[in-house]
């Protein structure tokens, strides 16, 4: 096997008492497309959070292409290659969506700024299916579009890496298939994507492997279709005997697992 | 550059042509007031340009505006005019980096009380100085400068400042302010050092701020830190650039000449209750112009065209 672009070992993280992520270890490999799933809770935004720098870690590594990502702060390592989304939609509201896109183009090497940045930036808006936007601003937007923007200013940075926290949730059936679509469009143009993701049918079509976290820890990585009907995975959604997700999580918190 | 942009710059320079001819043809009285103007000019636009786009309202102003008067007072006996302004420049700009490198981490509430009490520590360490170092609390200032040439100077500064807030607007920082004002989190994700972008700024306005202080010290002749360091100058800039609305260039300006003109008005009839007044004023401008004048005028001319789009039936 290659190196792996992004490598992680022994990644922890916890909130007072909670410990959010725990020992957190797996592997990216150039090109791929892998899942990160787990129930509510589990940890998967804040996973996504020490690798992009929103949070840092407690203890562990995170490498990626030879640079040690923990401790940098989080414009040094969006410089590097990794862009992301965010699992509540962040636009800068009171711009434009060309400015939008602008604002992650004009930062890292290879980037633009100014009149050279005006078409790349409309061409980014045309992949995500907002051309003709350029000029509205991003609060008049609808939700979906929203998110469309958000991922057009994070293919804006030319990541290596893209981290997606839940891009394709709260699309209708038609923008869920084109969205797919889109991904699968990303990787043929060798980005690798980490995707956390809780529409089951995207997983099926995207990934070609699957990291399962409950409580803060690992608990299956492997090709999807068999992470997927792994007993302990099936276990930790559906949650034993008939308690409901709240409480499975409470029992998961304690230290369940 | 838009041909907009052009006629917006023929514009401004004939305005400033016109207000540099001004106190040829103007009395004593009139030029004092167009001193006041142009102070609050400058800090109001140079306090917009940092604060508009980052939304970190700073109560520091003083602290440079008084550094800059100090500046002069200490070393206008040794050193020629010129060279006290430009160190009175420096002296703001350095002690801008070193609150920023202290504050600049901080947000919302945090910061403004951080900066406020900031000017409050400056006011009472020179205080301390001068009682115990010097002392004496006053200090005089007998500079051969005349009220015309403090106000050339600040017109100048002022048409500085307004070219310095375009041109940053034009680049990299300027953009990286917007964004980290719209929302920090992202500006890291874009590759945005926030600290750096905040500290660049921060640090050329106040060095402006400063540099209005030292033009303005020789009108007073007589200077102590209660004069130099009063909080209320802090205040009152605030109030005018979010009247006029700090994040556009221009706005502030839209505020400080309503204002001014009040404030002497109130200061001449109604002395006594003068802080109560310029309290209330603050009151009804955040209540019912939370995006200042520009902004109130920009909603009502968006609403007027989309209302005319709709009636030709446009739409989206």
């Amino acid at each position: 096997m290659s190196t792996p672009l992004l490598q992680i070992e022994g990644l922890t993280r916890a909130f007072g008492g909670l410990v959010a992520v725990n020992r957190l270890s797996f592997s990216v490999q150039p090109g791929e497309i892998v899942g990160l799933l787990g129930p509510n809770g589990s940890g998967k935004t804040t996973a996504l959070n020490l690798i992009s720098g929103a949070l840092v870690a407690d203890s562990g590594s995170t490498l990626f292409r030879g640079h040690q990502l923990r401790g940098l702060p989080a414009h040094r390592i969006a410089r590097l290659g990794v862009a992301r989304t965010f699992q509540l939609v962040r636009v800068l509201d009171s711009m434009t969506c060309r400015e939008n896109v602008e604002a992650g183009l004009a930062y890292h090497k290879g980037g633009a700024f100014g009149r050279a940045a005006h078409p790349r930036a409309e061409a980014l808006l045309d992949r995500v299916g907002l051309g003709g936007k350029a000029h509205a601003l991003a609060d008049d937007l609808n939700y979906i579009d929203q998110k469309r923007l958000e991922l057009a200013r994070a293919l804006a940075l030319s990541p290596a890496l893209l981290l997606l926290d839940e891009w394709l949730a709260g699309l209708n059936p038609t923008e869920l298939l084109a969205g797919i679509d889109l991904v699968h469009s990303l990787r043929r143009d060798g980005m690798t994507v980490l995707l956390v993701e809780h529409v089951m049918d995207a997983v099926h079509s995207l990934c070609d492997r699957c990291v399962v976290m409950n409580a803060g820890q690992k608990i299956a990585d492997g090709q999807t279709a068999k992470v997927l009907d792994d007993p302990e995975v099936v276990r930790a959604y559906l949650g034993e005997e008939d308690r409901g997700d709240e409480e499975a999580r409470a029992t998961a918190g304690a230290g369940h697992a | 550059m838009m041909r907009r942009e052009w006629i917006a710059l023929l514009a401004g320079l004939l305005v400033a042509a016109v207000m540099a001819v001004v106190p040829w043809f103007a009395g004593d009285y009139e030029v004092s007031f167009g001193i006041n103007l142009l102070q609050f000019g400058v800090m109001a636009t140079a306090w917009g340009l940092f604060s508009g786009p980052t939304r970190n309202v700073s109560l520091a102003t003083v602290a440079f505006f008084g550094v800059g008067a100090y500046t002069v007072a200490v070393a206008s006996d040794v050193l020629p005019w010129p060279v006290v302004l430009a160190i009175a420049f420096v002296i703001g700009m350095v002690l801008a980096l070193v609150v920023g490198f202290a504050t600049l981490r901080l947000s919302g509430v945090h910061f403004v009380i951080f900066t406020f009490g900031l000017a409050e520590l400056v006011k009472q360490l020179v205080t301390w100085y001068e009682v115990n170092v010097t002392k004496t609390l006053g200090r005089y200032v007998f500079l051969d400068v005349t009220q015309h040439q403090i106000y050339l100077l600040l017109l100048a500064l002022l048409v500085v400042v307004l070219l310095f807030g375009w041109f940053v607007r034009r680049t990299r920082l300027g953009l990286a302010l917007r964004v980290i004002g719209a929302d920090e989190t992202v500006a890291r994700h874009v590759g945005v050092n926030p600290a750096f972008a905040k500290q660049v700024l921060f640090a050329i306005t106040s060095g402006f701020i400063a540099l209005t202080g030292a033009i303005v010290a020789p009108r007073w002749t007589y200077l102590d830190p209660a004069i130099a360091f009063s909080p209320m100058i802090s205040f009152e800039v605030v109030i005018m650039a979010l009247l006029g609305g700090a994040t556009r260039l221009l706005g502030p300006l839209a505020g400080v000449v309503p204002l001014v003109f009040l404030f002497e008005l109130l200061s001449a009839r109604f002395p006594n209750y003068f802080s109560i007044l310029l309290g209330v004023t603050f009151l009804v401008i955040v209540y019912f112009l939370p995006n200042g004048v520009t902004g109130f005028v920009e909603r009502v001319w968006s609403r007027f065209r989309s209302a005319a789009t709709l009636n030709r039936g446009g739409g989206r």
